[in-house]
This record gives C-alpha cells, sequence and structure tokens, in this order.
C-alpha cells in the first residue's frame, strides 16, 4: 500500500500547481480540513476563499472567477457538488465551458462511516451525461498528480471523483496521463476468461481479484479507465476482442456509471458476437455508515468477493478453493 | 412620426446621448421582436430597460471592439429570460447588427433564448436557471480584486428571481469579503408570473398564492441586516439611476456591497402594458401590436407579415 491517503496528494499536489501558476485559487465548502485543501490555504492564503457551507454559490463565484482569468479549484465532499450544486455546474461550468475544476472528495463508498447521507454512488452517471464535462477518475497517487497537471493546463471544465483514502501503487512515478486512454493493468494473456473494467480506487481492488483468479488458473485481464469522459471505445473493444464475459466493478450504482458506459460501448459496437457484461456495483440501493470492509463486503466489491462472484459467473469454485483451470 | 433616435454607431463620437430616447427604441426593438418571432418576455425586458440603458450607454466600462477586455466592468443579467432586452440594448450600443435581432429564439442564433456565454461575444454569463447570476458577480468581484483591477461587476436580477435560496448564499459571501465592488440592482417590478400586487382588500380573502413576490417582507431591511448597503431608486429616473450607480462605483467607506432596489414598472413604456401581469409573457395581437407601433416606433414604418388575432402567453413563462 501507498502510505499516502488520495486526499493528501490532492491537497500538496493543489500547493505546488499553487506555486508554479498564480492563476490558481482554491474555493472551499468549509471541509477544507477533510478534503485536505487546507494545505493551500496554508501555502496561499490570498488565492483561498472560503465559501462556507453553501455549495451553490461556491460553484458560481468559481465561475466567476474563471471569467475573470483565474483556475478555481473547488473542494467539498462529492455529494454536495453533483447533488447540491447540480444546476449551476449545468449552466455556470459545463454549458459556459468555464475553466473550473470541481474536485468531489470522498466519492464512493469508503468515506469514514457517515452513512448514505454522505454517499455519493450516482456521480458518474450525472456527470458523465453532462456535455462538455470531463470526467475522471484516478487510481493512484501517481495518476492524480499527472491528471492534475493535464486539467491546470487545460482550458475548460473538469470533474474529479477521489476517494479518501491511501490507496496501492499501481503506476509508476514517470505515469503520464492521456485524457480517455484506457489502462491493461493486468494482462491476462492472449485468451483470458473474463476481461475485467475498473475506474478510481477500485481497480487495485480487482488487480487483486485477477492474482487470485490467476492462483485458480483463471486469466483475467484488468482494465483500468481513469477517464470516463472523454473515452477510448475503440481501445475498449479492441482489448475485449472475443472474450466471452466482461466485468465492470465501480464503487457506484450499477445504472449509468462504468458499468453503464462499457455496456454501452460494447453493444454499440455490436463487439464480442455475444459477450456478456456483467456489471458489479451498488444494486440500485442507497449505502449506509458502516466501516470500509463490511460496505465492500455487502456490496461484492472487495477483491475476494469480486473473485469470487467472478468464478460463479464462469462456473468455476471460488478462487479460494484453488481449483485449476 | 417619431424624431430619430441616436443609436451610437460610433460611441466616441456621441457625447451627449438621449438615453429615454435610446430606451424607447429599444423598447420597440423587444415589442417587435417577441411579437414577431412570437417568442420571448415583453414585462420584464421593459421594467428594467432604463436602467439597462444607463449601464451600457453611460456607466459600464466595457469596449465594443473588445468584448473581452479584461479591464472590463463585468455585467450579469441574472434574469435571463429578459434576454431579448438585453440583445436589444447590445445591437444598439454595436456589439451587433439590429437586423440580428430578427434571429432571436431560432435555431442556431447567437440570440438564444435564454443568454449564452459561449455564443455571443459581448455577454458575460450565461443565465436562464434563476438565482444564480449573483455568486458569479461574487466570483467577478473577487477575481478583480485580486488581479489588483479597478472594474466593478454589476448583477442585474428580478424580484422574483430572489426568491431562490442561492441567492442568500451569495449574499453572505459577498458582506463577508467585503465586495466593494460588486453592485447588485434588483428590478423591483412587484410581480411575478404568479404574483401580483396586493391590497388590503385581497388578502383578506387570498391564501398568499397570488401575492406580490416579497409581500410581508422589508427588503431593505434585509439586505442591510445582511450587510449591505441599500440604495432605493426610481428604476425609471434617470438621474436617481445615475446618481444611485456613482455612488456604488465609489465604493461604500464600510466595504460593503451595494444593492440598489430600483422600484419599476413591469411593461414601462408601453401603457397597455404597464403593471399588467400577463404581459410576462406574451405574443401581443395585431390590434395591440398597432398601439405598440404608435407609442415606440421610431421614424421607419415596418409591416409584419402576419398578425395574431389575440394576444396568447408565448409560453415561454415557464423560467425558474
Amino acid at each position: 500500500m501507498s502510505g499516502t491517503a488520495m486526499r493528501d496528494v490532492w491537497g500538496t499536489k493543489l500547493v505546488e500547481l499553487g506555486d508554479a501558476d498564480p492563476r490558481t485559487v482554491v474555493l472551499d465548502g468549509d471541509l477544507g480540513n477533510s478534503t485536505k485543501a487546507d494545505k493551500f490555504a496554508k501555502a496561499h492564503p490570498d488565492r483561498f476563499f472560503q465559501m462556507g457551507i453553501a455549495e451553490q454559490n461556491l460553484v458560481g463565484a468559481a465561475a466567476g472567477l474563471a471569467a475573470t482569468g483565474f483556475v478555481p479549484w473547488t473542494s467539498s465532499f462529492t455529494v454536495f457538488f453533483t447533488h447540491r450544486a447540480l444546476d449551476p455546474i449545468r449552466m455556470l461550468v459545463a454549458q459556459s465551458h468555464a475553466n473550473v475544476k470541481i474536485v468531489g472528495s470522498y466519492s464512493g463508498l469508503l468515506i469514514g462511516a457517515v452513512g448514505k447521507t454522505h454517499l455519493d454512488v450516482q456521480d458518474l452517471a450525472i456527470m458523465r451525461a453532462m456535455p462538455d464535462m470531463t470526467v475522471l477518475a484516478p487510481a493512484d497517487e501517481a495518476e492524480l498528480r499527472s491528471m492534475m497537471d493535464w486539467a491546470q493546463a487545460f482550458d475548460g471544465p473538469v470533474y474529479f471523483r477521489l476517494v479518501r483514502d491511501a490507496v496501492p501503487d499501481l503506476f509508476g512515478a514517470d505515469y503520464v496521463f492521456v485524457p480517455g486512454a484506457i489502462q491493461v493493468v493486468n494482462d491476462g494473456g492472449p485468451d483470458p476468461a473474463v476481461v475485467f473494467v475498473s475506474t478510481g480506487g477500485q481497480t487495485a481492488r480487482v488487480v487483486e481479484a485477477a492474482n487470485q483468479l490467476a492462483e485458480s488458473g483463471i486469466a483475467a485481464t484488468v482494465i483500468h479507465a481513469p477517464s470516463l469522459k472523454p473515452f477510448d471505445a475503440e481501445g475498449l473493444v479492441a482489448a475485449v476482442g472475443g472474450t466471452p464475459l466482461v466485468v465492470t466493478v465501480e464503487e457506484h450504482t450499477v445504472a449509468g456509471g462504468l458499468g453503464g458506459l462499457v455496456a454501452e460501448t460494447l453493444a454499440s459496437a455490436g463487439a464480442g458476437a455475444g459477450a456478456r457484461v456483467v456489471r458489479f456495483g451498488l444494486d440500485d440501493v442507497w449505502g449506509e455508515s458502516a466501516s470500509n470492509e463490511f460496505l465492500l463486503e455487502k456490496h461484492g466489491l472487495s477483491a475476494d468477493r469480486v473473485a469470487e462472484r467472478t468464478a460463479a459467473l464462469l462456473d468455476r469454485e471460488p478462487a479460494t478453493q484453488g481449483t485449476s483451470r | 412620426m417619431r424624431k430619430l433616435v441616436t443609436t451610437v454607431s460610433d460611441p466616441a463620437g456621441v457625447e451627449v446621448r438621449d438615453l429615454p430616447g435610446l430606451a424607447r427604441r429599444a423598447r420597440w426593438e423587444v415589442v417587435k421582436t417577441v411579437t414577431t418571432n412570437k417568442a420571448g418576455h415583453i414585462g420584464g425586458p421593459l421594467s428594467m430597460m432604463d436602467i439597462l440603458v444607463s449601464l451600457y450607454f453611460r456607466e459600464l466600462r466595457i469596449r465594443v471592439e473588445e468584448p473581452d477586455w479584461v479591464d472590463r466592468d463585468w455585467f450579469v443579467l441574472s434574469k435571463g429570460h429578459a434576454a431579448i432586452g438585453l440583445y436589444a440594448v447590445l445591437a444598439l450600443r454595436g456589439f451587433l447588427p439590429i437586423e440580428e435581432l430578427a434571429t432571436f429564439d431560432k435555431g442556431d442564433s447567437r440570440l438564444q433564448g435564454h443568454p449564452d456565454v459561449t455564443r455571443l461575444p459581448g455577454l458575460d454569463a450565461s443565465t436562464g436557471s434563476l438565482g444564480q447570476g449573483l455568486s458569479l458577480g461574487v466570483g467577478m468581484a473577487l477575481g478583480a480584486r485580486l488581479a489588483g483591477r479597478d472594474s466593478h461587476t454589476f448583477v442585474l436580477m428580478g424580484d422574483g428571481e430572489i426568491q431562490e435560496g442561492m441567492v442568500w448564499e451569495a449574499v453572505q459571501a459577498a458582506a463577508r469579503y467585503k465586495l466593494a465592488n460588486l453592485t447588485a440592482i434588483v428590478d423591483r417590478n412587484g410581480l411575478q408570473q404568479f404574483g401580483l400586487p396586493s391590497t388590503a382588500e385581497t388578502t383578506l380573502t387570498d391564501r398568499g398564492d397570488r401575492r406580490d413576490p416579497w409581500y410581508g417582507v422589508d427588503l431593505s431591511a434585509v439586505f442591510q441586516a445582511f450587510g449591505w448597503r441599500v440604495i432605493e431608486i426610481d428604476g425609471h429616473d434617470y438621474d436617481q439611476i445615475a446618481a444611485a450607480f456613482a455612488l456604488a462605483r465609489s465604493g461604500d467607506p464600510a466595504g460593503r456591497p451595494t444593492v440598489l432596489l430600483a422600484h419599476t414598472v413591469k411593461g414601462k413604456g408601453l401603457s397597455l402594458a404597464e403593471g399588467v401581469h400577463t404581459w410576462h409573457s406574451i405574443v401581443p395581437s395585431a390590434e395591440d401590436f398597432e398601439r405598440a407601433r404608435q407609442e415606440l416606433e421610431p421614424e421607419e414604418i415596418e409591416l409584419l407579415d402576419s398578425y395574431a388575432v389575440t394576444s396568447v402567453n408565448s409560453g415561454n413563462g415557464a423560467q425558474a
């Protein structure tokens, strides 16, 4: 495991962007000590704005700052942006093509046992359906840092889905983010039994699941999609090839997020000649306040459960039973 | 025949402008465009017109030839459903050809039913979902201050519009950051799509469904309590408007943002529309249009191809 929580990576990198580019400003919704935007407040107090518990105004003010030439980064929990402040994001940021970086901290299921009021498991579906919005979900520290460099240089709206805690390193420090590109993070060889597609912090658990399946003789390719929009549809179709089973895995409802994207893409391409797409995620239910382990287990998203469910789909014994292919 | 109105094709060359004449001309363009295109709003654009003309022909530091000039003043028409009023003024000011008003609300037009900042140079904001403009203004004022520019930001809102909660988020933030370089203007015409001025008599029997948007509320006291400097004016009196803008631009000694509560008449300038809530969004009948022509039309005579038999709602009223 990397020792650095993703929110700390974000806060630290934000300070670096502020050091390098005086256009960088940060607007916080009274959560900077959780999201770690407080690092920026300390380093660049003149360019930090505490907008209080008023996320709609936060987004609108960010758009106003962007209009006057600054590069605003926003800080709050994901759910307060994609649900409470959705209308100003839609109109003042996306429709206006404003140079605002909407950063949803505490995305997905693992946000510290605070319950369904604060869990956001619809954000990818919502933001992906929004024209003019770039939708990013980094898997590790190197990817997040590279994405932030890219977003700072890009003149337009970007949405970040950030998880709260530390995640294992998947990429080296020399990783360069390319919008839309998918990453093969586990190669299941020329004829895998299953192709996994995952995104964000969940990808590391899927790689672990693939390793478990390999021990059982089940070859699995794992594709990481750091960018849901833009998205390399042709790359996905090529990577899936003739594999009969595609499993999407995300800390998100199975409707409209990554699973929706992959199903739409493969169906539209007429790909796979009957490839089955199975979506792992939340099955149209709300979350609850519980430990990370409990939530991953309950919704079948832990590495063990992903391996076990996939083996079942392949009509094989659970990976932990050590059956061979 | 009315006298020719100054249209200011060369702004630098015109020192003394006939502001009431320009406003009358802009009102005529609004009524004509809405009638011809059978789309848009009339009441709201007419109530704010004297303020808008004062802004664009006297107050705002802007460059027609360089709409993106970074040191300019900023203007947000937060009540975006009054877009046709802004387009008419921008056209008279030289940002677009007056003939282009005919494309209003049509496919591929730069003149969308609500302002689209990505389509028309000279616009500073996309608006239409009500209650969002003041937040943009807060950001613009913060940005100007941070960049060390002395540009001023003006945000024009409807009195119905400021029922939206997001407005009050912005009101708080502006006071807290002492944005003396921000001026809000409330077009206080007292009417909204479903709201009428109340009388002592009607309030005895109605349930509150059809009342002035701020019935029972002292709006001036509310803004003052929120830490704003409040200036109440007659929104059709050019001297009062000018004095208020001068005061606003000079900045409050205490650093408070300024709000102009501009008392206006919805439909102002068109006698049959004044104070009549049904003129919020309406396509005038042939008879009404002829009356408007007599009151507002400048030198040229124009004939429309077809007239509606009766004035009908344009269907553009669902603004929130």
